[in-house]
């Protein structure tokens, strides 16, 4: 049998492989994305995780709104790449460190 | 031999493809191996939620994840002419201190699950749900009833998601008409109004009369 705490263990060793690389990625903006999804992934998990061993549907829904606003978030992301790309001939995390209007 | 249910095997199995695909799209040279082993680690995941009971997010996780999102980011990362190994220079300088990062990151995140009664004991595995048991219709009856309107929201979010994505990336020609202010400002009374000296028309009051 599967108890709670393994599905934790899970989602806390993605949850910090995706912070370890936002952290070790000093040049590429797409694999600075990719890990916020892995983090995004690791929070759902946990949700419905405790969404079934709690007995309780509502969690799901938050995984739902969750997924949503992550999916808006790749795609404006994703938009902005492209349009930083154009501008600079370059997605280095490095390089992108002054604002200008 | 310990025993392994099949259900604890298919959790293994699953965890184990989550956490090496996880850690090959954080580590890989090449974005295009990243992409394709995060969409590996969507599926895997997708598993694990089918183990959990959550049959509608797993194949929404499927669709929208594996079907949508990664398939734009694979049209992103081939789009763009990125030198990728002018981009891994200068990939491990501080590595030694990240990995002590992660191990306190990942020491604390355990510690508190230990600490925290989630065990077997206290939190007894659910029973499997009936086979008539639907998924779907019991999210779809809270959805549209006690989160109605952040349903209705999270329709807008995702509009303006589209709006804002497509006005950032589109380069066609932008017809509209709009101020310029400054060209507004700038106008002088000599661009517009032009005074013209025109002579006086005399008319010819005997035509005029032969006419009636």
């Amino acid at each position: 049998m599967i108890a709670l705490s393994d599905y934790l263990f899970v989602a806390a060793l993605l949850f910090a492989i995706g912070i370890v690389g936002v952290m070790i990625n000093r040049k590429n903006v797409i694999t600075l994305l990719m890990s916020i999804e892995l983090m995004l992934l690791a929070v759902n998990l946990n949700f419905i995780a405790f969404s079934r061993y709690l007995n309780d549907i509502h969690g799901q829904i938050f995984v739902f709104f969750i997924l949503t606003v992550a999916a808006a978030e790749a795609a404006i992301g994703l938009a902005i790449l492209v349009a930083i790309f154009r501008n600079r001939r370059t997605i280095e995390v490095e390089s992108l460190n002054e604002l200008k209007g | 031999m310990m025993d392994l249910s099949f259900q604890q095997l298919l959790f293994y199995g699953f965890s184990s493809v989550l956490i090496m695909s996880a850690l090959a799209v954080i580590s890989s040279k090449n974005s295009v191996k990243a992409v394709l082993f995060l969409v590996l680690c969507f599926v895997a995941m997708a598993g694990l939620w089918m183990l959990l009971e959550a049959e509608f997010l797993a194949i929404a996780l499927v669709l929208v994840y594996v079907g949508a999102v990664m398939v734009l980011f694979l049209f992103v990362v081939m789009m763009l002419d990125v030198d990728f190994a002018a981009l891994k220079q200068g990939f491990n300088r501080r590595f030694g201190l990240l990995l002590v990062f992660a191990a306190l990151v990942i020491w604390t995140l355990l510690k508190m699950i230990d600490l925290l009664p989630f065990e077997a004991e206290s939190v007894p595995m659910p029973e499997p749900h009936s086979a008539d048991y639907k998924n779907v219709s019991e999210i779809g009856a809270i959805l549209y009833t006690d989160y109605v309107i952040a349903f209705e929201l999270a329709a807008v979010i995702l509009l303006v998601a589209m709006i804002a994505a497509i006005s950032l990336t589109f380069r066609g020609k932008r017809e509209r008409k709009s101020q310029d202010v400054a060209k507004q400002l700038k106008v002088s009374k000599s661009d517009r109004l032009k005074i013209l000296k025109i002579d006086p028309v005399v008319v010819n009051q005997d035509a005029a009369k032969e006419g009636e």
